[in-house]
């Protein structure tokens, strides 16, 4: 039965929509890291979805298929009494963005819950299609 | 072999495994409305629930599923399973530019009407299933 396979689907985009999600709170946590494990500056992390064959009959969910870093330069603040800054007082701050974060965190909630819509509509659906024949 | 009871449900079961596959199909575009490059798919209902009936009443139930190119098909009947119809892509509202074809408003639009046809289809059965159990107990009440 198909329905079945909705779940599947349903499932698979919460679960790439949280791992988005994961990527925007690392990223607006990390908004003010001057320095990270590598000695760098925290570079914006995001994910890229795929989609991806679910079940035997054709659906298709979504899964994400890497972690990208933000290729963007630094942002160059000038803050000489900062210990991280360089030679000419500038602080290399994150790529974040912080608007785009927003943008991306709203977007990834909004498509959480319609799957997550979808999901229980399938469930209402097999539970009529279980009573059917219960007089 | 068709049994007077197949043939009485035959319709509604049609139907419901169209409305359940449908449903599978809006899923998949939901899922994917932020996917890069993915294509929104359906099929025509109308069309798919018509052939379905015409070839299951005239006897011919498909064809079997094959694993093997080298496998044989009964004679006479049609290559293509009759409860997959085709699926086609959508033709595009508003071009995005990560090529995504997704419609939310459609797609959600669709989803509820194929959830409410779907829901509509089970009490059809429903409604078969009391007539016929009537007809089987009348005389004992």
């Amino acid at each position: 039965m198909s329905l079945f396979s909705t779940f599947d689907i349903s499932a698979s985009a919460m679960q790439a929509q949280s791992m988005r999600l994961n990527a925007v709170a690392s990223n607006l946590a990390n908004a003010e890291s001057t320095t990270s494990s590598n000695g760098q500056p925290y570079r914006a992390k995001q994910v890229v979805f795929q989609a991806t064959p679910v079940g035997p009959e054709g659906g298709v969910g979504v899964k994400v298929s890497q972690v990208v870093e933000d290729q963007a330069p630094p942002k160059l603040v000038y803050d000489p009494r900062n210990p991280v800054a360089d030679a000419n007082g500038y602080v290399a701050m994150p790529n974040v963005d912080v608007v785009e974060e927003m943008t991306n965190m709203l977007s990834a909630s909004r498509s959480y819950q319609t799957n997550a819509d979808v999901m229980n509509t399938a469930k209402t659906l097999m539970q009529r299609t279980l009573q059917l024949g219960s007089s | 072999m068709m049994s007077a009871l197949d043939n009485y449900f035959q319709t509604q079961q049609t139907a419901m495994r169209l409305r359940d596959y449908r449903q599978e199909v809006l899923s998949s575009n939901i899922a994917n409305a932020d996917t890069p490059q993915y294509k929104a798919r359906d099929f025509d209902f109308t069309s798919a629930f018509n052939s379905a009936l015409a070839a299951q009443q005239s006897g011919n139930s498909g064809a079997l599923k094959t694993t093997d190119s080298r496998h044989l098909q009964p004679a006479g009947s049609s290559a293509a399973d009759l409860l997959s119809p085709k699926l086609q892509y959508r033709s595009e509202v508003q071009p995005s530019i990560d090529g995504n074809t997704v419609d939310m408003t459609k797609e959600m639009r669709d989803f509820a009407d194929n959830t409410l046809r779907y829901e509509a289809a089970i009490t059809f059965m429903q409604n078969r299933m009391s007539t016929y159990r009537t007809a089987l107990t009348s005389s004992s009440s």
